[in-house]
C-alpha cells in the first residue's frame, strides 16, 4: 500500500522550547507548519529544566549583555563560536521579555521586576563580582516556559502530529532535504510529510550514559537522523556532566541551589570548592565543579559508607528561602530521598546531564556541512536547534541558564530565516518515490522475526560502556578500549529481533528505532574525544591534562560513513565588538 | 512482589484481562521503576513515560483503584498485591495507555494562554510579589489527567464539561494579573454544563500528584460570575 503524503510549508521535529518558538514564529505570519513530536508537547524535556534563562536584563545587580558574553565565551573554554555567542546574548534580552508578554509566570521582585538569581560563571564586568543573570519562574522556569510556548501555539493554530516518531528526513538528488518519514505511534502507519523546510529540534540524548538527568525519550533522534542524511557531528565529545544529579539516582538538583547560596562538602565537612576555585567557588564553571567532586572522591574523601559522593548543603538558608525558591527541588528530595532540603543534605554526584555538540549550524539555525567549496556550505531546506544543534555557543562547556536561552533564541532564529528561504522557495521540491528508501528499510528492518538478542539488553550494554569508557576523566586507553566495545555491540545491533510485531502502540518498536540512534549518538561521542589530545572544559583527558591551543581551538566533525573525523576552525571574530582571546581560565 | 497488569491489545484481544507479573522488589522503588521490569519481561506491555520525576505528566494510570503517577509512587506505600490500570473513563488504546484527546481538547478550549490588549511595554509587564503569588498552585499543572479522570462529571460529560485540568487553567488566567480577557473567558464558561458540572466531589484534589486544588479554582471561577452577575 502506498505511503500517504501531507505537505507543509515547514515541518518542526520535536516540540521542545526550540521547536515551539520555532512554530510560534511560523505559525504567527501564517505558514503551514507541521510540528511532530513523539510525546504530547508538554512532555518534551525542556519540562524539566530548572533553574532559569540568562539575560542581562539588570534586574537586582548592574549588567550587561556584553559581560554575558565574556562569561559564556570564557565558560566554553575558547570553543564557543563568538558571532553566535555575541548574537545570543543580545538577543537574549528581548527574548525574556517576549516570553513574559507570552505569559510565562516569572517569580517577581518587590520591583514587580522579573526574580533574576545568581548562577554559575557568571560575572559583572568582564571577570568581576558574581552577577545576577538568571532569570527564573521558582525551580520550574523550564515547565513555564514549554507550557506557555505550547498555550501560544495553541492560540496561533500550529498543526501539531502529537505522538509521532520521525524516521528519517528525506534527501533528494541534490542533498536538499524534502521532509521526513514518520510513524504514527497509535496506528503504527507510516507517513511522509514533505516541507520546503525542515527544522531538527529533537533535544539531547543522555540516555546514552546509565546515570543521567535526561528523561527516556532523549535519544537523540535528530542527530542521529542527521547523520544518516550524511550530516556530520560538532563537537561531540563535549558532553557536560552536572554536579549536582542525586547520587545514584540521576535527578537533577539545579545549580539554583548553589545560586541561593547552597555549597557542596566533603566527608570531613570541608567546603573543598575554596581550594579548587577561590573565587567564583561553588559557583565555578560546571565543568570546574564537576572535576573537582570526583577529584575529591577519588582522593578518600567522599561520603556515605561507599565515599562515593559529595554532600550539597541547603540547610543553613532556612526553611523559608528552600521551601518558596526551590520547591520542586524540595519536592524531588522528599520523594526520592525522604529528606527536607532545608533540613539535611542532599548525596550528589556529576551526572550526564547535557550535549554541547550536535548537528553543526550557523547564527541563523541553518545546518552546515563540509561540501565543495567549503567546511560550512548550507544544506539546503534543512535546519537545527537546541541541545541537538551546535552553533556553536557553548564550545567546551555551557553555562547553567544558557540552554534554555540557546533554545529560545535559536529557535527563534531558525523561524525567521525559514521565513525567508520559503519566501525564495515557494515550491516544494519534487519528491520522488526511490528518496523515501533508505527511510522505509530503516523502519523495515525491525519487522525482521526469528531468534535475537533484546534490544534492553544491547541498551544497558551501552549505557554501562558509555559511562565506564567516556565518563568525566578520560584517557588513551580507557577509551581505545571503549571505541573497540563499541564496535562490536554496534555489530550486535544487527542481530537484535523484536518479539512484538504488531502496529497498535507498539513501544518496542519505537525503542529499537531509538536504539539505532543512541548508537549512532553514541560513537560520535566516544569517537570524538579520543581523537581530541587535550583538555578543554567538558573533556577532561588524564594524560593531556592541559589546553592545547595551538593545535585543538578547533571544531571536530564526526561522519558516519568510514567513523571519520575532519575539523574545521573556531570563529573567534564577533559581530560587533572585539575578540576575546584565549586565556587561561580560572575562577 | 506480585503486580496485576492490565492488558488489552485490540489486534489480538476480544476483551480486557488482568496479567500477574513476578517482581524483585528494591528498596525506594518506585512503581515505574516495576513496570519497566515487566517491561523487560514481555516486550509487548504498553505505557506511557518518560521523565521519571514527576514533571513531565506522562505516566498517569489507576492503581488499587486510585490516579497517580507511576514514577512518583512508591511501591512500599502500595497495598500488595497492586493492580494496574488505565485511567478510568478514556477510551483503552492498548494495555495501560488510554486516548486522551478529549481531554486536551478541554484543555484548549479555555484559551489557555496569556491575553493582553494593552499596547506592550519595551520591558516585563510588572507584577507584584503578592499578584504572583496569585499563580502558585496554579501554573504547576502538568496536565498528566490525574484529576480530570478520576472525576464522576467529567466521565458522564466529557464532551460538555471541561473538567478539573481545564477549569485550573482558566482560572490560573483569570487570577493573573496581567491577563486582560477576564469577560471573554467568563462568557465562554457560561451555561449549565462547562463549569457548573462540578459537584465539589473532590476526587481532582484528592489524586492531584502536584498536591493541586481544582474545585478551589472552580469555586473562585464560580465566585468571580456570581459578583459579576449582581
Amino acid at each position: 500500500m502506498p505511503i500517504p503524503h501531507r505537505r507543509f510549508d515547514a515541518l518542526i521535529l520535536g516540540a521542545g522550547g526550540a521547536g515551539l518558538n520555532a512554530a510560534l514564529r511560523l505559525a504567527s505570519a501564517d505558514l503551514r507548519v507541521a510540528v511532530v513530536s513523539k510525546v504530547f508537547p508538554t512532555r518534551s524535556h525542556t519540562v524539566a529544566a530548572q533553574g532559569g534563562v540568562n539575560a542581562a536584563l539588570a534586574n537586582v545587580l548592574p549588567d550587561d549583555w556584553h559581560w554575558h558574553m565574556f562569561d559564556t565565551v570564557k565558560g566554553s573554554d575558547y570553543l564557543g563560536d563568538q558571532d553566535a555567542i555575541e548574537y545570543m546574548c543580545r538577543e537574549a534580552i528581548p527574548t525574556v521579555y517576549e516570553l513574559e508578554h507570552a505569559g510565562v509566570p516569572f517569580s517577581r521582585l518587590d520591583t514587580g521586576k522579573i526574580y533574576q538569581r545568581a548562577f554559575g560563571g557568571q560575572s559583572q564586568n568582564f571577570g568581576g563580582d558574581q552577577a545576577v543573570r538568571t532569570c527564573a519562574a521558582a525551580d520550574r522556569t523550564g515547565h513555564a516556559i514549554l507550557h506557555t510556548l505550547y498555550q501560544q501555539n495553541v492560540r496561533a493554530r500550529s498543526h501539531f502530529f502529537d505522538e509521532y516518531f520521525a524516521i528519517d528526513l528525506i534527501r533528494d538528488d541534490e542533498g536538499a532535504i524534502l521532509g521526513a518519514l514518520v510513524l504514527e505511534i497509535e496506528t503504527g502507519e507510516p507517513l511522509v510529510i514533505e516541507a520546503k523546510a525542515t527544522l531538527i529540534a529533537t533535544g539531547g540524548y543522555g540516555q546514552v550514559f546509565r546515570t543521567t538527568t535526561n528523561a527516556f525519550i532523549n535519544t537523540g533522534d535528530g542527530m542521529a537522523m542527521a547523520l544518516r542524511a550524511g550530516v556530520p557531528l560538532q563537537d561531540m565529545e563535549f558532553y557536560q556532566f552536572h554536579p549536582t544529579g542525586v547520587a545514584g539516582k540521576g535527578m537533577l538538583i539545579t545549580e539554583g541551589a548553589r545560586g541561593e547560596g547552597g555549597f557542596l562538602v566533603n566527608a570531613d565537612g570541608e567546603r573543598f570548592m575554596e581550594r579548587y576555585a577561590p573565587r567564583a567557588l561553588d559557583l565555578a564553571s560546571r565543568d570546574v565543579v564537576a572535576r573537582s567532586m570526583v577529584t575529591e572522591i577519588r582522593e578518600g574523601r567522599g561520603c556515605g559508607p561507599d565515599k562515593d559522593h559529595v554532600l550539597l548543603k541547603l540547610d543553613h538558608l532556612g526553611p523559608a528561602v528552600v521551601h518558596q525558591r526551590l520547591p520542586g527541588i524540595t519536592d524531588i528530595c522528599r520523594v526520592f530521598l525522604g529528606i527536607d532540603p532545608a533540613e539535611q543534605p542532599i548525596p550528589v554526584f556529576p551526572t550526564a546531564h547535557y550535549a554541547m555538540g550536535g548537528i553543526p549550524t550557523d547564527r541563523y539555525a541553518r545546518v552546515v556541512a563540509p561540501a565543495r567549496h567549503g567546511p560550512e556550505e548550507v544544506v539546503p531546506g534543512l535546519y537545527a536547534a537546541g541541545e541537538c544543534a551546535c552553533v556553536s555557543v557553548h564550545g567546551a562547556n555551557r553555562l547553567g541558564g544558557n540552554s534554555l536561552l540557546d533554545i529560545l533564541v535559536f529557535g527563534r532564529a531558525a523561524g525567521t530565516d525559514i521565513l525567508r528561504y520559503v519566501a525564495e522557495n515557494p515550491n516544494h521540491r519534487p519528491l520522488r518515490e526511490d528518496y523515501l528508501e533508505p527511510a522505509i528499510a530503516r523502519l523495515q528492518r525491525w519487522d525482521r522475526t526469528g531468534t535475537g538478542e533484546s534490544v534492553h539488553v544491547i541498551k544497558a550494554d551501552l549505557r554501562k560502556l558509555m559511562e565506564d569508557h567516556c565518563g568525566v576523566f578520560r584517557d588513551q586507553e580507557t577509551m581505545a578500549a571503549g571505541v573497540e566495545k563499541l564496535k562490536a555491540l554496534r555489530a550486535r545491533v544487527d542481530g537484535v529481533r523484536l518479539r512484538d510485531h504488531s502496529r497498535t502502540f507498539n513501544t518496542a518498536r519505537i525503542e529499537a528505532l531509538e536504539l539505532d540512534n543512541l548508537v549512532d549518538v553514541g560513537m560520535a561521542t566516544i569517537l570524538s574525544a579520543l581523537y581530541r589530545e587535550e583538555s578543554r572544559g567538558a573533556h577532561s583527558r588524564i594524560d593531556h591534562p592541559t589546553r592545547d591551543d595551538e593545535h585543538w581551538m578547533r571544531h571536530s566533525l564526526y561522519s558516519r560513513a568510514d567513523d571519520r573525523m575532519d575539523y574545521k576552525p573556531v570563529r573567534t571574530k564577533p559581530l560587533t565588538v572585539e575578540s576575546f582571546p584565549p586565556k587561561p581560565r580560572v575562577y | 512482589m506480585k503486580i496485576s497488569v492490565y492488558r488489552y491489545h485490540p489486534e489480538t484481544d476480544s476483551k480486557p484481562h488482568m496479567q500477574t507479573f513476578e517482581i524483585e522488589e528494591r528498596p525506594g522503588m518506585m512503581l515505574r521503576e516495576a513496570l519497566l521490569e515487566i517491561k523487560v519481561q514481555d516486550e509487548t506491555f504498553a505505557f506511557r513515560h518518560s521523565c521519571g520525576e514527576g514533571v513531565c505528566g506522562s505516566d498517569g494510570m489507576n492503581v488499587n483503584g486510585r490516579n497517580c503517577l507511576a514514577c512518583i509512587t512508591p511501591i512500599a506505600e502500595l497495598k500488595q498485591p497492586i493492580e494496574v490500570r488505565p485511567f478510568p473513563g478514556r477510551p483503552v488504546v492498548r494495555d495501560l495507555v488510554v486516548d486522551m484527546s478529549q481531554f486536551y481538547e478541554q484543555y484548549r478550549n479555555v484559551q489557555p494562554y496569556l491575553v493582553r490588549k494593552d499596547p506592550l511595554p519595551e520591558q516585563e509587564i510588572l507584577q507584584s510579589p503578592a499578584d504572583r503569588e496569585k499563580l502558585d498552585g496554579l501554573y504547576e499543572c502538568i496536565l498528566c489527567g490525574c484529576c480530570s479522570t478520576s472525576c464522576p462529571s467529567f466521565w458522564w460529560n466529557p464532551d460538555k464539561f471541561h473538567g478539573p485540568a481545564a477549569l485550573l487553567q482558566s482560572w490560573r488566567f483569570l487570577a493573573d494579573s496581567r491577563d486582560q480577557a477576564t469577560d471573554e473567558r467568563l462568557d465562554d464558561l457560561e451555561g449549565p454544563y462547562k463549569l457548573f458540572r462540578c459537584h465539589t466531589i473532590m476526587n481532582c484534589v484528592e489524586v492531584c500528584p502536584k498536591g493541586l486544588n481544582p474545585t478551589k479554582a472552580i469555586g473562585h471561577i464560580k465566585d468571580l460570575m456570581l459578583e459579576r452577575s449582581v
